[in-house]
């Protein structure tokens, strides 16, 4: 490997083992911390299973049924620990197995650590059995990745994997270890990479930006703040919390900052974006400062770029510079770690109570509350709403629990609703929108946080994309509660159908499988509700079972996801209906 | 409204590792971009390699770019470059029928002319090379195919900025 690691220090000249490759890419797990990693083994990897065989009770491998459940088990289990998640494939299919997630993982700036086998070095590029050039092919959703032909290669290479997933702006990290390099023996010692000489994991905060951002936040009239996920991964809440008080300022979160502050803060004012809340969407085009912080103007958060925020002086504070001015020009750039940045700011910000721009927040949110929300949660027609599973689930966990949602109509829903009290919390697919990620990304976030409740709430249609992880759920006895929102259809889909294809419904219903049926062929408790009478209990009884538990809630079937913001759209023409 | 697209020339230093190729032109392919001239070498500094690529679009799109490129865990730094802040050559040969040498006598003129030189002469053919900018290879490649070209090729822009790059200082920042 060319790339200059951070010189060791010499004075700790480590003692060396005489290791093979396999063993040492266990022990290196090990230095890094790694106590349970998702897999599934193969003829390309199988001198790293049986080491990890050998070290069973030290590390943990989880047998997913599908090396995409394991990408996503370790998403999972990074999203809701701040940890790196680790998943192991074989080469070939187990390899290209992975990929989704590895681009889920890319989108999301999700910590990640991948490993896969290769056939051996001398085979490289002659169409082997189970060869495929994961390499290449991962190269575009990865935040580095590299192949290892020699044993010697592994710690620093190992090093620099986990350095990378980490640090700066998180990602997936994929390492290829020729069979060869796993058999090879070596003299093995293991040092962790403190830096990288080509990349910058986190920019300096520079001290005119931060006057720069000072200064309009303290003259602003109207200022308006969105956060996104970089608050999260920061580990900046208490930062935020302290920024937005004293300057009184209402924020807004994206899908994936949601949790960074409780629900129920007064200052939070909901979700912008698509599907996100009335007030917040519409006066994005109102306000006066707008100040983005760790969120990078997705479109699905925008609207029509051209409408978006034009009256506003923009802020953003942005650990990744390719970030900055990408989507939406900026006025002042802060850069660096919001952790750093905010707390940074803090004594330049004058104390403010903003009570009157803030009245325009309740206003429009009694507007979106007659509209959407009554009927979303307190439904007078016959059939079950999405909405009012997340009031029960609400009721039942008192905002303590992890939700973490698959893609779609009862992604929107849930984040719309639930409730959070505590971090890291809210578990989606974001950027990539990955269908049946839910299933297994609640298997890892479960046994990353096992004393946490975590609840998945899936729709039928991305239910069954991974629903064979219900197979690894029984194994591990995993307590997830499942709650499959059945509407029969692929809703999402359908709405747009509806809304924008004159209701013709391409391939967007389903003919669905008995799911409690299957749930109790993998020994799970399993209920299906189809009235309202039922729910409460059942939810109820869900939440109260020690173990997995699978509850079907047959919903409405075509039913909308409302405010929306159709695609090209403003954000303040933000549809009620 | 398009906007209007410019020529830049890039410059990314970066670690001389196997797999950079695709990480960078997989930035410029997925924006549906295509690459007029890409020239990879080694630089001013030991070890670190320099990459010269030559792109058709807005600077604005540029500007992302280089961000993107930047971004990459294996580059150092990334500048662009319009025509007039680089020195730039370009390089081409010529293989051609020797008999044309003598019973063409113009052809001699031309590559006289045109600072072109004479590579090698056999019995068959003859290479000729040049290096200049884009417009004078040009020029001598429309000059020459008059007369019947065996084979040609040109290769990438290879650039040097007017101003400083300060990548040294960059690289000292990091070492210590």
């Amino acid at each position: 490997m060319e790339t200059k690691t951070i010189q060791k220090t010499k004075e700790t000249l480590q003692k060396t083992e005489r290791l093979t490759g396999s063993e040492a890419i266990v022990r290196c797990l090990l230095a890094e911390g790694v106590n349970t990693l998702y897999g599934y083994p193969g003829g390309a990897i199988m001198p790293v299973y049986d080491e990890l065989y050998k070290y069973q009770d030290k590390i943990h491998h989880v047998l997913t049924r599908h090396e995409q459940g394991a990408t996503h088990a370790a998403q999972g289990y990074a999203r809701i620990s701040g940890e790196v998640g680790v998943a192991i494939a074989t080469s070939g299919p187990g390899a290209t197995n992975l990929i989704t997630g590895i681009a889920d993982a890319q989108i999301d700036s999700t910590p990640m650590v991948c490993i896969t086998g290769q056939v051996a070095s001398h085979l490289l590029g002659s169409d082997a059995f189970q060869e495929t050039d994961i390499v290449g092919i991962s190269t575009p959703v990865t935040k580095w990745n590299h192949q290892i032909t020699k044993a010697s290669e592994i710690p620093e290479v190992m090093a620099k994997a986990f350095y990378i997933a980490r640090s700066g702006r998180p990602g997936p990290v994929l390492i290829d270890i020729t069979k060869d390099a796993q058999f090879e023996e070596f003299d093995f010692s293991y040092e962790k990479c403190k830096g990288v000489r080509s990349y910058k994991a986190v920019p300096k905060t520079d001290e005119n930006s931060l006057k720069a951002a000072a200064k309009l936040i303290n003259t602003a009239k109207k200022p308006l703040v969105v956060w996104g996920q970089g608050v999260i991964l920061g580990e900046a809440e208490q930062e935020f919390k302290n920024f937005i008080e004293k300057a009184g300022i209402p924020s807004a979160w994206t899908i994936l900052g949601v949790s960074a502050i409780p629900t129920e803060h007064p200052l939070n004012v909901g979700m912008v974006g698509m599907h996100g809340n009335y007030a917040p969407n519409v006066l994005t085009n109102e306000c006066d400062v707008l100040i983005a912080i760790g969120m990078r103007f997705d479109d699905r958060v925008t609207g029509n770029l051209a409408t978006y925020a034009k009256q506003a002086k923009v802020i953003h504070f942005e650990i990744d510079p390719a970030e900055v001015d990408k989507n939406v020009k900026t006025n002042v750039a802060v850069l660096g770690n919001a952790k750093e940045s905010l707390a940074a700011i803090l004594p330049l910000i004058k104390k403010n109570e903003h009570a009157i721009w803030r009245r325009a927040f309740d206003d429009l949110y009694a507007i979106e509350y007659e509209k959407v929300i009554k009927n979303d949660l307190y439904p007078t027609k016959e059939g079950l709403t999405m909405g009012e599973v997340l009031k029960e689930i609400n009721i039942q966990s008192k905002g303590e629990a992890a939700i973490v949602s698959d893609v779609g109509q009862h992604q929107m829903i849930a984040c719309r609703y639930a409730n959070f009290n505590q971090t890291k919390s809210n578990i989606t697919s974001g950027g990539l929108g990955t269908m049946g990620f839910g299933l297994p990304a609640a298997i890892g976030a479960k046994m990353a946080a096992p004393e946490r409740e975590v609840v998945c709430i899936c729709g039928d249609g991305g239910y069954q994309m991974t629903i064979q992880e219900l197979g690894t759920i029984f194994q591990q006895r995993a307590a997830v509660k499942i709650v499959v929102l059945n509407n029969d259809f692929l809703g999402m889909v359908r709405q747009w159908q509806q809304l924008f294809f004159d209701k013709r419904y391409a391939s967007t219903e389903m003919t669905n499988p008995d799911f409690v049926a299957i749930a109790k062929g993998y020994h799970l408790n399993a209920r299906r509700v189809t009235k309202r009478e039922e729910l409460a209990e059942a939810v109820a009884e869900m939440m109260q079972s020690k173990e997995a538990y699978f509850l079907e809630v047959c919903v409405e079937k075509e039913d909308n996801v409302f405010p929306m913001i159709p695609t090209g759209a403003s954000v303040s023409d933000i549809r009620l209906s | 409204m398009e906007k209007e697209l410019k020529q830049f020339t890039v410059s990314v230093y970066t670690e001389n590792n196997i797999g950079l190729l695709n990480r960078i032109s997989a930035i410029f392919q997925r924006r549906h971009i295509n690459i007029e001239s890409i020239n990879s070498s080694v630089s001013e500094i030991e070890n670190v390699s320099k990459w010269t690529i030559v792109v058709n679009l807005t600077e604005e799109r540029m500007k992302k770019i280089i961000g993107q490129i930047e971004k990459q865990v294996e580059v150092i730094k990334a500048y662009y470059h319009t025509e007039t802040e680089i020195i730039y050559q370009e390089s081409c040969i010529f293989k051609m029928k020797s008999d044309l040498l003598f019973d063409e006598r113009q052809i001699q003129n031309i590559i006289k002319d045109s600072n072109a030189r004479i590579v090698t002469v056999n019995k068959q053919f003859f290479v000729i090379e040049k290096s200049g900018r884009k417009e004078e290879i040009e020029l001598l490649h429309r000059e020459l195919s008059v007369f019947g070209i065996m084979q040609f090729t040109r290769s990438g822009r290879i650039a040097v900025s007017k101003e400083e790059m300060k990548i040294s200082n960059i690289l000292k920042t990091i070492d210590h």
